[in-house]
């Protein structure tokens, strides 16, 4: 992909606790999916799910680089997003598992999950569907001067959607802070970004004049310096960015597509995982700028892992909604 | 129904009056839409809005109906309150996936979280020599959605109140227009009032045939209603003016009433909201009926350009008329 070759930024409001923090939450994420593909396996959660796993130094670089009160949109693929945005593990298993704890009272599931507290306008299981809502955020924030800027995550696939063009347009011709978040994992479901795209996907965005740039996806140091620089610069009025992160999603497009050797072969989806996984890299890059030891990291793993467990056991014992529940909140 | 004092404004002045007062109340409502600004729309609805309020309130935008208003669905739900316009009631299709998957789903879908307070604004009806893409009467396809309020006004007083219940509303609303209305007259409060959605309203009282119309069949079943009463015939005609909520026991009072009933809507007959309210209809009032309930509605056909064809296509006066008087056993 074409746009500028990013350098590792040094940023000096980020120290050792921030880059231990930041491999504590990547960690979250991937330990979090390896529950919810347990939870499918062990048929103990209802429907599916999109797993992020691979894919978790985008959501945590980018969202590493929002203050609280930002905003973002999420996808089907969006465990990784909400987590890394702040939401409480316990609350997102007792949502994928339809229970009354859940953020939308088990109303919306693993493909729904939203959170005003946490800025988190919604998961959307519609591809590009949030494109909309996301740019309309940021016109309210631009319009109510709050300073707050949007994040809207969408994968590969979204790039086809009409939608997105129309927003981008938009973005562009009024400089709403926002920010549209590409995360290239080079598959729209089964199908590989080869056979149904026609020129370059950065070219797009920047047929509306609007800045665009293309990093390392699973480097997540190069992730947080470019989303921070791009939010900052949409924070202080200079408009709307797209960020193509290239990274790799680790499992099929749900927990349930397993054979995917028509699509892709076994051999290419290790080389990611053993040359590139983000959580490795961040580790050892930890233990290279002696930032950490082994042990510490060792230890954070622990330490996800009986939070992980915890709020597992914690969703599965929870009730469900009540019956009365299935009309309430349709109107406001 | 507060004091008129005998002031009168044109449906879409009583539109525009509305959506001006409640701008000036609430900072937060803007307007969004194809030339929405110094044009005032096409039909010149919002002619001089954009001079009150400036182009940073009466907005606009591309040709992009699915982008404005995916925008506004997103503005709604952070503390704005759009009122998104969309010309011709034909192209709400371009935006169904913002309208039915994300406006109205958004708050059931978070558990009650998130409230996404827009109204779109958009047009019914044939009669305009527009041929088959600019013709049609939609409302069915978004009053069959949880989550959507549906509102058709057929007089200018039912304009400005049910718009501004609208716009303070907390939810998605549809408001439907009809495009032959504009310049119809009538009395219009210059104070600010609101009409509740889901209370019908009698147009005129009747006792022998009930004729509930909607929208631009208001005023023909109105006509319709005169002719029936130089033929002997009593017609009350009834406006539930919202699809959503919808005032089931106005209608089932009035069919127990009269015993026999007509359903005119300018949407297309087959599935439409006809069938909804017919059914209504023969469950509340089933023992209290003399004959099976009537529905008409457009023909099912796209709406032709060719002008005895086009008038074919929607229910006129003599149509309903003719139609009573044949359900009455006079014919």
């Amino acid at each position: 992909m074409t746009g500028p070759t990013l350098q590792f930024e040094t940023d000096s409001t980020i120290g050792v606790q921030q880059w231990l923090d930041i491999y504590r939450r990547m960690v979250a994420i991937r330990r979090f999916e390896e529950h919810v593909n347990d939870l499918y396996t062990r048929a103990l959660m209802p429907g599916l799910a999109h797993l992020y796993s691979g894919e978790e130094a985008v959501a945590v670089g980018v969202c590493y680089a929002l203050r609280t009160d930002d905003y973002i949109t999420s996808t089907h693929r969006g465990h990784g997003h909400c987590l890394a945005k702040g939401a409480s593990p316990e609350r997102m298993f007792a949502e994928l598992l339809g229970k009354e704890a859940g953020y939308c009272r088990g109303k919306g599931g693993s493909m729904h999950i939203a959170d005003p507290a946490t800025g988190n306008l919604g998961a959307n299981a519609i591809v590009g569907g949030s494109a909309g809502i996301a740019t309309g955020a940021a016109f309210s924030a631009k319009r109510l001067g709050n300073g707050r800027v949007t994040v809207c995550f969408f994968g590969d696939g979204a790039v086809a959607q009409g939608l997105l063009y129309e927003v981008m347009n938009l973005a562009q011709l009024w400089k709403l802070p926002v920010i549209y978040l590409c995360e290239n994992n080079l598959y729209s479901e089964y199908t590989s970004n080869a056979e149904i795209f026609a020129g370059d996907l950065l070219g797009r965005p920047a047929a509306f004049g609007m800045h665009a740039e293309s990093v390392d996806g699973q480097n997540v140091r190069t992730v947080y310096a470019a989303a921070k620089r791009l939010v900052e610069r949409a924070r202080h009025g200079d408009g709307p960015a797209f960020l193509m992160c290239n990274t790799y999603r680790y499992r099929g497009h749900h927990v349930g597509d397993i054979n995917r050797g028509y699509y892709r072969s076994k051999e290419e989806e290790q080389r990611w995982m053993t040359e590139r996984d983000p959580i490795t890299g961040h580790g050892a890059w930890l233990l290279e700028q002696n930032f950490a030891d082994a042990s510490l990291l060792k230890q954070i793993e622990a330490e996800v892992a009986s939070e992980m467990e915890a709020a597992v056991q914690s969703a599965l014992a929870a009730p469900y909604p009540s019956l009365d529940q299935v009309e309430k909140d349709i109107y406001a | 129904m507060p004091e008129t004092k005998d002031r009168e404004l044109t449906f879409g002045e009583a539109v525009k009056e509305a959506i001006a007062e409640e701008m000036h109340r609430d900072s937060r409502v803007f307007v969004i839409g194809e030339d929405v600004a110094e044009a005032g729309t096409p039909f010149k609805v919002l002619s001089g809005l954009v001079d009150e309020f400036g182009t940073g309130r009466v907005i606009d935008t591309p040709i992009s109906e699915p982008g404005f208003t995916g925008l506004a669905v997103g503005a709604a739900m952070t503390g704005l309150r759009p009122i998104v316009d969309i010309m011709f009631g034909d192209f709400i299709t371009l935006t169904m996936d913002q309208m039915v998957n994300q406006a109205a789903k958004i708050h059931y879908m978070s558990g009650g979280h998130w409230r996404v307070p827009m109204v779109m604004r958009t047009t019914l009806g044939a009669g305009r020599r527009s041929a088959a893409q600019h013709s049609q009467s939609l409302h069915a396809w978004f009053s069959h959605i949880p989550g959507l309020k549906v509102v058709l006004p057929s007089t200018p007083y039912d304009a400005k109140g049910l718009m501004k219940t609208a716009i303070r509303d907390e939810n998605p609303v549809v408001f439907f227009e009809d495009k032959m209305m504009y310049k119809l007259k009538g009395p219009v409060p210059a104070e600010d009032y609101t009409i509740p959605f889901g209370v019908a309203d009698v147009k005129r009282a009747g006792s022998d045939i009930t004729i509930v119309a909607t929208s631009s069949m208001v005023q023909v079943a109105l006509g319709a209603a005169d002719l029936l009463a130089d033929a002997g015939i009593s017609a009350e005609v009834i406006d539930p003016r919202t699809m959503w909520p919808l005032d089931e026991p106005t209608l089932i009072a009035s069919a127990s009433k009269t015993s026999r009933v007509i359903v005119v809507d300018e949407g297309y007959e087959r599935y439409g909201v006809t069938a909804e309210i017919a059914a209504v209809i023969a469950s509340g009032a089933f023992f209290h009926l003399e004959a099976p309930v009537k529905r008409m509605g457009a023909m099912h056909v796209p709406i032709p350009f060719s002008p005895p064809l086009e008038d074919a296509t929607v229910p006129s006066e003599k149509s309903v008329f003719e139609a009573a008087r044949e359900l009455c056993g006079k014919s």
